[in-house]
């Protein structure tokens, strides 16, 4: 019988969450590396017990866990980032140039076929590569070379949050960065270009239409469909049909187009679920009521999802890392909050219970679902 | 032998209880413990200071013998009962909350 594994990351620890699969009774870790950020835990889909973490403090920096045992015990490897060359400089807040500083890493993506490669997103923006199980890290610097003193931070820092591998074309890749944009590798990560027509940040950009530049919050992709990707960007939620080469608008009905996060049912790909948050410093749902929205037509036509969430005084937030799909039928969907919970819906959404309601702020979730 | 006091995160890290004690060869300085400490404990590599700079982290403190030593050269000589092993040098991740 299938089992689920929820990998939770929180401002002071990673919890591992595990049910059967009719995810009902779930049992709940103790604090992992407790103490520290956990910025990202994830996975490796080759070898599902290899796990890898992001541990950080803004007192004793970046540390990387790596776990064999599907998160009972970890082990640090290597956390020394190095940026190639001469690191340059990027736009700060004012439009000032400020030069590079690795500061932490906020995405950990295993790759789709061996356990010892993983990459990792860092801030201030780069791409990193292990191939031997994050003993060393060597980065991907051509990424950094598409207009990259034109990037800046958002509010959380400027982060390489999202890294997509495409699962049918092993040398392709997107990544994206809060303030940069979508970017897009053909070669394995040697050459990047930028991915962001048809995005318009008309408050945020002198140009609204600027080559790099806007507030990607995440983009996610259904493995059936690597040319379909959807964006939750600052404000507006995006989609591309063409491997990012042209993006449009599909906010629909939705109540308010800011938010962080972005996901894609597991067996249907024109399904998508956000959490709408009320404005881009109001950074909770709208009218105090927690609801997911659900897309069944790939954007545009949207369906508030309401039932076992909270529908009054509700004022947390869920950031861009925090909702993840399981692999099971029915779809499950999971997501953590800036107040501690973590809810998961067994029926695609339709309803929803709490796993754990009272844990650190959630900054990322993942899925595992288990042989 | 040299005592160091970690903060109870890196004695986390390293599974190590909150004084180790360390050889230092050569002149008892922050920079040669560091050295030591970071032979032997390779994973606290980063987390004291940069892994290319050497700079002491930010909120990254040494205090010695009841005397701030933050802000000292880290090539200046320890206070003798440092280098003798009768007080320790301590680690301290700066006071802020969190």
């Amino acid at each position: 019988m299938s089992k689920v594994r929820v990998l939770v990351g929180t401002r002071k620890g990673a919890f591992v969450l595990t049910s059967d699969a009719g995810r009902e009774r779930w049992e709940i870790s103790e604090p992992q590396l407790a103490g520290w950020e956990i910025y990202h835990l994830k996975g490796s889909p080759a070898n599902p017990d290899r796990l890898y973490a992001s541990q950080t403090s803004g007192w004793f920096g970046q540390v990387i866990q790596r776990s064999n045992d599907g998160g009972k015990t970890w082990e640090p490897v290597g956390n020394k980032f190095v940026y190639e060359g001469s690191p340059g400089t990027h736009q700060w807040y004012d439009g000032s140039q400020r030069p590079w500083e690795f500061k932490r890493i906020w995405k950990l993506e295993p790759s789709l076929t061996d356990p010892e490669t993983v990459y990792a997103g860092a801030e201030d923006a780069a791409l990193f590569r292990s191939s031997d199980g994050g003993l060393s890290w060597q980065e991907l610097a051509g990424l950094r070379s598409v207009k990259g003193n034109l990037w800046a931070p958002g509010a959380g820092g400027m982060c390489l949050h999202t890294i997509i591998q495409d699962p049918v074309n092993p040398k392709r890749m997107f990544t994206a960065i809060s303030a940069a944009g979508t970017f897009r590798t053909d070669d394995g990560g040697q050459t990047w270009r930028a991915v962001n027509q048809g995005l318009k940040s008309n408050s945020e950009l002198p140009d609204a239409d600027a080559e790099v530049g806007h507030c990607v919050h995440c983009i996610a992709m259904h493995p059936s469909h690597p040319n379909v990707l959807f964006m939750q960007k600052h404000w507006d939620v995006m989609r591309t049909d063409d491997a990012g080469e042209s993006w449009h608008e599909v906010s629909g009905n939705l109540p308010t187009d800011f938010g962080y996060t972005i996901a894609v049912h597991s067996h249907e790909p024109e399904t998508i679920y956000i959490v709408p948050i009320k404005s881009d410093s109001e950074h909770y749902p709208p009218d105090g009521k927690l609801r997911v929205y659900r897309s069944r037509t790939g954007g545009n036509e949207w369906e508030a999802l309401t039932k076992g969430l909270p529908q009054s005084n509700y004022y947390v937030n869920v950031f861009r890392s925090a909702m993840a799909v399981d692999a099971l039928d029915p779809c499950g969907v999971y997501f953590g909050t800036t107040g501690g919970q973590v809810y998961a819906s067994d029926d695609s959404g339709d309803s929803w219970a709490p796993i754990v309601r009272d844990l650190p702020p959630v900054l990322s979730v993942e899925v595992q679902t288990l042989p | 032998m040299i005592r160091v006091v970690l903060p109870m995160q890196l004695c986390n890290l390293a599974n190590v209880s909150r004084e180790v004690e360390l050889n230092v060869v050569g002149p008892t300085t922050v920079s040669m413990l560091l050295d030591a400490l970071e032979v032997r404990y390779p994973m606290l590599r980063g987390t004291i200071r940069d892994q290319v700079t050497l700079q002491r982290r930010p909120f990254i403190r040494f205090f010695a013998c009841g005397e701030d030593l933050s802000q000292e050269s880290e090539t200046n000589p320890l206070p003798e009962e440092v280098a003798s092993g009768k007080e320790p040098l301590r680690v301290v991740g700066a006071m802020a909350g969190g």
